[in-house]
């Protein structure tokens, strides 16, 4: 086993025990009754958005393309979701939670997985900020179709309309147009997010260090040369773009069914910059840095609510600051350097262990 | 008729996404950087007109001119404090940061103006309406129109005449090389950040006059629209932002008056992907040719 080879096991054990960790803490506070209500509320949506990082990472760390439309494969999940909790129980009558939650979770991912593909097969083909603003216009459109979407069940059946509500009075409505998805039963779990969040991280760090994430690297740090090797740049942006979109389908049924509403406004612009702000905070291509972040930053704001009104003005000027403080060379020369003779000062000179620092 | 109407609607909107589209494009064009607090900045320049014609009974035309300041300034004191220092940075941590800007305009908005909308007093600029015929042209459409010829005139000029126009052309092509000329590039950028503002602030001015609510996120949609209006036409290319802006707003009004009203913005967005896959680099964008 080469250095490098146990190095990255290492740190992969570590984010898997870390997350396991967290999730055995979390949960016998949460038997114990020792959780506070507000973290005890936030648990779900904290796997869900830890998902959501890892999954957008996959995309921008990893393959090297700007993303700005996650949001839009979530609500895709949520609304698949959450209907096909209510189709299964209303029409088929099914009680068990459990099963409704794992076949809502499936059917998001899925249907999330069939928008990727349909997106990215246009969308890949664009280079740099161009693919950034189509994702966006991607987001954007699904959120304004869901926005004028009604499902409900009425005599027995699934029944769908677009643009006008032509359902029948008596209907049960699943999906009311602006209103969002409605009178969900929530079902989410933490322990159904806790194994969600572990399913991605295997997926993600598999998929990664295996033959094709090498070659889905290879298309991030040079696409000509990785051509010119024979590897097909589309075919490997598509496999993590796809993985990318049916993770967050994923995490968007867990999220949605997490909720007794969900609405298309949850789904904007400005959540698909939050993922984004998760994951480039963490740091690109790290997961461990992606799933800490994540899960900071969703319970961040209330952690904050003491100063109300201050909270996203601090938000704002901490993001600023970490951006300026983290890619300024002068500064980062200066922490550096800093770092270094610390170093020094505390292992009195050896300097074998000094591999990090390098930038790319 | 109701064509002619929607037409001259979907200029005057276009109008308005082509003049925030200018600041969008011109930005990128030469400190290649999507500055996302531009929609922000169009959002303080209809704040502080209203303050003017509002608060200090200033009148409309010296409200403007306060409010093409206040973004002036705003725009410089952000390019200087938040952008310049990641100059070298990778271009997503220069996004990243004006994403945090924007949020902290709209958040020092809500805390000074308070989050319930305002209404954007009356001018000259909205007051009156002319009768052509049988239409009703609304004297806020003919103005923006006409703001939009005067600027597209003036910066075309401004561009290719004078010596600051032609050092913005230069940045925009090659930095390192007009550099090396003796071009200061830190100064361009500079005033490249302070044109786009002050056009931000007219931009915010008219788009209030139109649409006369104002709230701490009025900015960002229009924004974003005019982003992809700058896409549209092809980044970095100055007619193609006017193009861009003036289709993207005949495409959204025709769209809402004769398909849905609902899906609107999806129609606009949808027509940008179908330019994007047929020109990958906009309407008027120029192919650059990739080196190995």
């Amino acid at each position: 086993m080469t250095k490098a080879k146990r190095n990255r096991l290492i740190y992969n054990m570590i984010t898997y025990g870390l997350v396991i960790a967290a999730f055995i803490i979390l949960q016998s506070m949460v038997d114990a009754k020792t959780i506070t209500r507000s973290l005890k509320g936030q648990l779900v949506p904290i796997c869900a958005w830890v998902v959501m990082a890892v999954s957008l990472n996959l995309v921008i760390g990893f393959s090297g393309e700007l993303s700005l439309g996650h949001a839009g494969f979530m609500s895709v999940g949520a609304y698949t979701g959450t209907i096909v909790s209510g189709w299964m129980l209303n029409v088929f009558d099914v009680q068990d939670t459990t099963l409704r939650l794992v076949v809502a979770i499936l059917a998001g991912g899925l249907m999330a997985g069939l928008a990727g593909t349909l997106i990215g097969i246009p969308v890949l083909r664009l280079r740099g900020d161009y693919l950034a603003i189509v994702t966006l216009a991607f987001g954007e459109i699904i959120r304004n179709l869901v926005n004028v979407l009604y499902v409900g069940i009425a005599d027995g059946r699934l029944q769908a309309s677009f643009l006008k509500k032509t359902l029948p009075s008596q209907a049960i409505m699943l999906v009311d147009g602006a209103k969002g998805a409605v009178k969900i039963k929530p079902i989410s779990n933490f322990t159904m997010g806790f194994i969600l969040v572990m399913i991605t991280l295997i997926v993600v760090i598999n998929l990664i260090n295996s033959r094709t994430g090498r070659a889905i690297q290879a298309t991030r740090d040079n696409r000509i040369a990785a051509e010119s090797m024979g590897v097909s740049v589309i075919r490997y942006k598509m496999t993590a773009f796809v993985t990318a979109s049916v993770l967050a389908g994923m995490a968007g049924a867990l999220y949605g069914l997490n909720a007794t509403t969900v609405v298309p406004t949850q789904f904007t612009f400005n959540q698909s910059i939050n993922v984004l702000v998760f994951v480039v905070l963490g740091g690109l291509g790290n997961i461990l840095g992606s799933v800490i972040s994540a899960a900071f930053l969703t319970v961040l704001p209330e952690l904050l609510r003491e100063f109300s009104d201050l909270r996203m003005l601090l938000y704002a000027i901490v993001l600023i600051l970490v951006m300026i403080f983290t890619n300024n060379p002068l500064i980062r020369d200066f922490i550096g350097r800093l770092f270094q003779s610390l170093r020094r000062r505390f292992s009195h000179g050896s300097q074998d262990e000094t591999t990090g620092g390098e930038t790319k | 008729m109701i064509f002619l109407d929607n037409l001259i609607n979907g200029l005057s909107l276009g109008s308005i996404y082509a003049i925030i589209a200018l600041g969008y494009t011109m930005v990128y064009g030469i400190a290649k950087m999507l500055n996302f607090a531009h929609g922000d900045v169009i959002m303080v320049g209809g704040y502080m007109a209203f303050c003017g014609l509002q608060y200090w009974g200033v009148p409309t035309v010296l409200s403007l001119v306060i409010a093409m300041a206040v973004c002036t300034v705003l725009g410089v004191t952000i390019e200087g404090l938040a952008y310049r220092p990641l100059r070298q940075a990778p271009g997503l941590a220069v996004l990243i940061t004006a994403i945090g800007m924007s949020y902290l305009l709209q958040n020092l908005a809500l805390m000074i103006w308070g989050a319930n909308p305002k209404s954007f007093p009356t001018t000259f600029i909205n007051g009156s309406s002319i009768r052509l015929g049988s239409l009703n042209i609304s004297s806020a459409t003919v103005y923006t129109i006409l703001a939009n010829v005067i600027i597209m005139v003036l910066l075309t000029l401004f561009t290719s005449r004078t010596r600051m126009g032609k050092a913005m052309r230069c940045v925009s092509q090659d930095r390192g090389a007009a550099q090396l000329m003796g071009i200061n590039v830190n100064r361009t950028i500079t005033v490249t950040f302070a044109i786009g503002s002050a056009l931000a602030a007219i931009a915010g001015v008219l788009l209030c006059s139109s649409y006369p609510i104002l709230q701490p996120t009025t900015g960002s949609m229009p924004g974003i629209k005019a982003f992809t209006a700058a896409v549209f036409g092809g980044i970095g290319s100055i007619p193609g932002a006017m193009l861009g802006g003036v289709l993207l707003g005949v495409i959204e009004i025709f769209g809402k008056a004769y398909i849905s009203t609902e899906l609107g913005d999806a129609i606009v967005f949808a027509v940008l992907i179908v330019v994007l896959l047929v020109r990958p680099t906009g309407l008027l964008g120029k192919a650059v040719r990739e080196k190995v």
